[in-house]
């Protein structure tokens, strides 16, 4: 849970930042983003994680030591957040850079005529106005990336399906633990769903509802 | 009224008693190729009206977005309340704003009135009008909304304070519209063909808050295909041909006896 939340919330600061690079920054950062999402989303989740989770730990270890500091080891929690939240930053770029070009052209020009600073208009204008469009995107997301908390099951670190795992095979009672598991897995997304719902009404409150009858 | 000398080059300082708002000089604007604007000269003192007209594709909006710098004027001066704009040329050779923060400053000042309303779609229409009040001039809450409210009853949407713009009218948008330009206090209103996107049934009550605005001395520069409405409010008529002011004066003379060719086919093409 501390994972999903951590990885998905880091995940929309990489997006949010990539988005705008993508759609702002210059030719050499542009490339780069495009390098990091085309990446990222081609190779499978699991490769990715066991690449980062390992690769990464052992690249921090070498420049450490490189630079005569002890190895220190990498807090499972940490790392899990950081490896899931490289994976979906690269994916919510996407969402939120979509979601960008979805705000009509006039209500950021409008901003701009007003003499918004950049920052503000950010924050004022085009984020509020792009969330709509992100939302079911990001929903998506956020419930990936309580999945895939799974996955770093793999690289041994404790979560659901690991204690379930230790807990059946102590009972010899894989059957109910599995479905407990599983349970517990859609009650959080049920749950999940709900609180997306609000906030996608929320964030749609200047929107006329497609089907029929304004609010 | 009687003063054709907009295009001299005349300072900001007063002439006819009224200071120099807009002062544009020899302004050139390129898109790639495309020679879009070729040397216009304008100039509106406080309490003018001045309509530009012109053909489809003769540079009106874009002469209009270079004067708060929507667009990069290619080369030019353009004063804004006898302050000139700072312009630099970038790595690639393009004409961009030596100052940002200059440029925010001169268009808080210029309240700007878009032909699609552009009004923030997540905020209702109070937020709208005291986004910039608040959030850019520093202006407080309690204040910024009292003056809402008074300007959203000028234009006739009191009711409407709380409403999203997409559950308005295309007229009640663009009149909160200017309600939102208005809350600026602007020194100048800009306006780009501020009733070609409404139905024909909605245009005249937005008109009539313009021409309120004209009647009560506002500064304002207008681009609009309303012939009739032009001549009415305008003080001061420029016809634009191709890039260039073809023909200029006041509106007896622009529509009552125009001296060009292209001119007095352009009016007679309208009506
Ligand atoms: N951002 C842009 N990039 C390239 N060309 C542009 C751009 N904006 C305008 N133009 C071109 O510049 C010319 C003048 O456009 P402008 O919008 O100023 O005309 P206008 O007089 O306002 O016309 P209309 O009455 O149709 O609004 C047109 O040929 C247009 O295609
Ligand atoms: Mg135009």
């Amino acid at each position: 849970m501390q994972i999903a939340v951590g990885a998905f919330g880091f995940g929309l600061l990489i997006g949010t930042g990539g988005a705008y690079g993508k759609l702002y920054g210059g030719p050499v950062v542009r490339d780069l983003l495009e390098v990091y999402t085309t990446i990222v989303r081609a190779v499978p989740e699991l490769v990715l994680i066991l690449l980062l989770y390992f690769a990464g730990t052992d690249l921090i270890n070498r420049v450490l030591e490189a630079m005569g500091y002890a190895r220190i080891d990498v807090n499972g929690l940490v790392a899990g957040i950081w490896v899931l939240a490289f994976v979906q930053g690269a994916y919510a770029t996407e969402v939120i850079r979509g979601a960008i070009l979805s705000v009509p052209a006039g209500q950021i020009e409008a901003a701009r005529a007003y003499g918004m600073s950049p920052g503000m208009m950010l924050r004022r204008i085009t984020l509020p106005a792009m969330l709509p469009f992100a939302i079911p995107g990001l929903a998506n997301l956020w419930l990936i990336a309580t999945k895939d908390t799974a996955l770093l099951a793999i690289v041994g670190f404790s979560e659901l399906t690991q204690e379930t795992r230790t807990a059946a095979g102590q009972t010899k009672a894989y059957f109910t633990f599995f479905m407990a598991a599983g349970a517990l897995y859609l009650a959080l997304t049920l749950v999940s769903n709900v609180i997306i719902g609000r906030i996608e009404r929320w964030s749609r409150r200047g929107m006329p509802s497609v089907a029929g009858g304004a609010q | 009224m009687s003063d054709s000398a907009s295009t001299s080059l005349a300072t900001a300082e007063t002439q006819n008693g009224a200071a120099e708002a807009i002062h544009i000089e020899d302004l050139h604007k390129k898109f790639g190729q495309l020679h879009v604007l070729k040397g216009v000269s304008l100039s509106a003192r406080d309490g003018d009206v001045v309509a530009i007209i012109g053909g489809s594709g003769s540079g009106k909006s874009t002469l209009l977005r270079c004067i708060n710098c929507l667009e990069n004027p290619t080369s030019g001066i353009i004063r804004v309340n006898g302050e000139e704009i700072k312009l630099k040329a970038d790595s690639h050779g393009h004409t961009v704003p030596a100052d940002r923060r200059q440029i925010e400053r001169i268009r808080s000042k210029l309240g700007m009135v878009f032909q699609n309303f552009n009004l923030w779609s997540h905020m209702t229409l109070l937020e709208n009008v005291i986004e910039v009040p608040v959030h850019v001039l520093g202006i407080k809450r309690d204040a910024a909304v009292a003056t809402a409210e008074a300007l959203l009853d000028r234009v006739g949407l009191a009711d409407k304070r709380d409403v999203y713009p997409a559950f308005m009218s295309g007229g009640q948008q663009q009149r909160g519209a200017i309600a939102r330009a208005l809350a600026i206090q602007p020194r100048v209103m800009l306006f780009d063909e501020p009733t070609s996107a409404l139905d024909p049934e909605l245009v005249g009550e937005v008109l009539k808050v313009i021409g309120d605005l004209a009647e009560e001395g506002r500064t304002m520069i207008l681009v609009t295909h309303e012939m009739k409405f032009a001549r009415e409010v305008a003080t001061h008529v420029v016809y634009l041909y191709n890039g260039l002011v073809e023909e200029e004066g006041p509106p007896e003379q622009i529509f009552g006896a125009p001296k060009s060719d292209r001119l007095k086919q352009f009016i007679s093409n309208i009506h």
